[in-house]
């Protein structure tokens, strides 16, 4: 299971993710949050404070839902880690990036196919035609 | 118009070179045939019934005679010496093969060219009103909100991957030409009381299986606010429209069954959300960058002229032929002096929207030395001269008719648009372009075209209407029943400012009988009209359906089956 950021692939480290509801009731800080696409970010909300990481699911890399719920959970203040998780292509690494995502979940099959290397590639800075339309952005990646 | 700066080119190469990887990791399995479809959509290479189709973005409807050169060398080169022009202003390579489109997206580059996002689930190319910066009934000029609309759309990374395409569609002037109405989202160029310039903000419109007429989700957007709303707009799409159903995946859908107050309080609170950000809004271009892309599209430079010119009211009078070209073919200028020409593509017995190679040099060659080097497509599937000297027509049109681009029927019976229907498209149950070809044949005789007046016949041979059958003053739908064509009429649609979807006439006929279906229709105007004044669709809404109706099947003359 890679995981992928800008800096290359990297082994994911464990963390115990809860549903959105769940996290409401836990109390401890440093949680980490599954997010189907279609969720409604509004109710994390409260508990951005306490959320040190979300992962939002890529059922298909033609599913471009999660593109948009990670832009409306930065919209709402979250600055904690955002990751993508399942079907993604690397050919919308920079996508993900763009939209606030931190890094890439994906799985051994698909790290397969499409290794390192064109992640790097996908991943590497460029002008876009919204930086040049004064597209700030989205979030400051986290450290 | 608009030129390519420096980004612009480096940002349409570094494409190519991005679409040929692709399609080497598709070669390698590194992209699966799921994974490289999106890809190869979004760079505007379809899959056709016989073969690929290349789709190239003519962004707005805009070309120079230069880029229109290298679309007829494309067409000798890697086609069959012709290209299609279709009804989103762009134009259509059918015969390309796979391995030669990297090649062809280079000469495209050449040009300042390129295929991006003419096809699949994202933002598509942006249309505005052909007549843009020449009509005199304009307000403001819609290129510089096409253009930055364009450059704002174009790669944006959360919109990629919607649950379908997206089109979008600006006019300038209260006589909408761009079918705003029927895109969506729909931007007419408007002022408010204060008389400041913005937008009223349509969304929802669309033809396809479930017509529906865009509905108003804003009055008066500031012009300065328009990317954070239609980011607006995108993002409630991009999360709540439906992917369950491809057929029900367009934002009408979700604003018929969400209802519009609804979408419309998303829409807004997700741009009062990022108009409150810290900052302002994300996507705010500078005035600077504002100002430069509409430094591109000042007025050429005009001459002085008076209204009237002597050799061409001469000639009119003494050339009949010349006379009913521009009786027909011109529209008002803004300029004294000046004329808007159209050239029909829809020639007689030829395929709507198709131009030769050697066409599109002859149309090429007078734009540069008659129309200040501008060309546009429209989305009737003909190719515009938006600034002709009158005293030039004479000349333009000696030209026209040597190359066999003068024909006088803009607007009338036999100016007819049709999609590929069965010729080319994997999805048709019908032709479509011999049917064009049989009533522009049978109405062929200009004088009784002319008598007819206008008449908006448009065709489509599946349901997903890309022949915008629903929006015409007689639709033709062409449909398979039971292995046998059949087509449906529908009657008094409209496609313009006062949009109106037609109304489906009744049991549809066999092929060979849609000639004589529309001949009733047509004797029946003739005979029911107040005057020449009233043209068919006025008529229609006076009489309302049912006479046209009683014409139409009178003696049972339909498909009995039906
Ligand atoms: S209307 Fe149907 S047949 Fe015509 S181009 Fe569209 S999909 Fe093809």
């Amino acid at each position: 299971m890679p995981l992928v950021t800008r800096a290359g692939f990297a082994p994911v480290e464990p963390v115990d993710f809860v549903a959105a509801d769940a996290a409401a009731e836990s109390d401890g800080e440093g949680v980490g949050v599954d997010l189907p696409n279609h969720a409604d970010p509004q109710a994390l909300v409260a508990l951005f404070d306490r959320i040190a990481l979300i992962r939002i699911a890529f059922p298909s890399s033609s599913d471009g839902r999660g593109f948009s719920l990670a832009r409306r959970l930065r919209q709402l203040g979250y600055r904690g880690r955002l990751r993508a998780h399942g079907h993604v292509i690397s050919d919308q690494f920079r996508h993900a990036l763009a939209c606030g995502f931190d890094e890439v979940e994906i799985d051994e099959d698909l790290a397969a196919r499409q290794p390192e290397a064109h992640w790097r590639v996908s991943g590497q800075p460029q002008r876009t035609y919204g930086e040049k339309l004064g597209r700030r952005p989205v979030a400051p990646p986290s450290e | 118009m608009y030129r390519y700066d420096e980004f612009d080119a480096d940002f349409v190469r570094d494409r190519v070179a991005r679409f040929r990887s692709q399609v080497d990791r598709r070669i390698s399995g590194a992209l699966t045939e799921d994974e490289f479809k999106p890809l190869r959509l979004q760079n505007g290479v379809y899959l056709q019934l016989h073969a690929y189709m290349l789709r190239v973005a003519v962004p707005y409807g805009t070309l120079n005679s230069a880029q229109m050169r290298q679309l007829a060398m494309i067409a000798e080169r890697w086609d069959k010496g012709y290209g299609h022009f279709t009804t989103r202003q762009n134009i259509q390579f059918n015969w390309p093969t796979l391995k030669d489109i990297p090649d062809i997206l280079d000469a495209l580059a050449d040009v300042g060219m390129h295929c991006i996002q003419t096809s699949g689930n994202c933002i598509r190319n942006i249309t505005a009103d052909h007549f843009a910066g020449a009509a005199d009934d304009e307000i403001d000029d819609p290129r510089p909100t096409a253009e930055l609309l364009r450059q704002w759309s174009t790669d944006h990374p959360e919109f990629a991957y919607l649950p379908r395409k997206f089109k979008i569609a600006i006019t300038g002037s209260p006589n909408d030409r761009a079918v705003t109405k029927a895109h969506d989202i729909g931007l007419r160029m408007v002022r408010n009381d204060a008389g400041e310039p913005g937008y009223e903000v349509i969304v929802g419109g669309g033809l396809g299986r479930t017509p529906m007429v865009g509905k108003v989700i804003r009055d008066f957007l500031p012009k300065g606010h328009l990317l954070p709303y239609v980011e607006a707009i995108l993002r409630v799409y991009n999360l709540l429209g439906r992917r369950d159903n491809k057929y029900k995946a367009r934002i009408k859908i979700l604003v018929h069954e969400a209802g519009l107050e609804d979408i419309r309080a998303q829409v807004e609170a997700d741009f009062a959300h990022q108009m409150a950000a810290e900052g302002g809004p994300m996507v705010a271009p500078d005035a600077d960058e504002v100002a430069r892309i509409a430094g591109y599209f000042t007025p050429p430079a005009w001459d002085d002229l008076p209204e009237e010119d002597a050799g061409y009211m001469a000639a009119r009078a003494a050339d009949p032929v010349f006379r009913a070209w521009t009786d027909v073919n011109l529209a008002a200028h803004r300029r004294p002096g000046y004329a808007i020409a159209t050239i029909s593509l829809k020639p007689i017995g030829a395929a709507p929207g198709d131009a030769s190679a050697e066409q599109m040099r002859v149309i090429a060659d007078l734009a540069e030395t008659y129309g200040h080097d501008e060309i546009r497509v429209s989305h009737e599937q003909n190719v515009v001269l938006p600034h002709v000297r009158k005293r030039d027509l004479p000349a333009v049109h000696r030209r026209l008719r040597e190359a066999g681009l003068a024909t006088a029927n803009v607007g009338l019976i036999s100016d007819i648009i049709a999609c590929p229907g069965m010729d080319y498209c994997a999805l048709a149950t019908a032709r479509s372009i011999p049917i064009a070809q049989d009533i522009a044949q049978h109405f062929s005789d200009p004088d009784y075209a002319r008598t007819i007046g206008e008449m908006k016949i448009k065709i489509s041979g599946c349901i997903n209407a890309c022949g915008h059958h629903h929006v015409a003053h007689i639709g033709i739908l062409g449909l398979d029943r039971a292995g046998r064509e059949n087509y449906q009429i529908t009657l008094g649609g409209d496609h313009t400012e006062t949009l109106a979807i037609g109304e489906r006439a009744g049991p549809g006929f066999d092929a060979d009988q849609v000639v004589p279906a529309i001949e009733r229709l047509v004797d029946a105007y003739l005979a029911l009209r107040d005057g020449p004044e009233e043209t068919f669709l006025m008529a229609l809404r006076r009489l309302g359906i049912a006479p046209f109706k009683v014409a139409l099947y009178k003696d049972g003359e339909h498909d009995r089956a039906a």
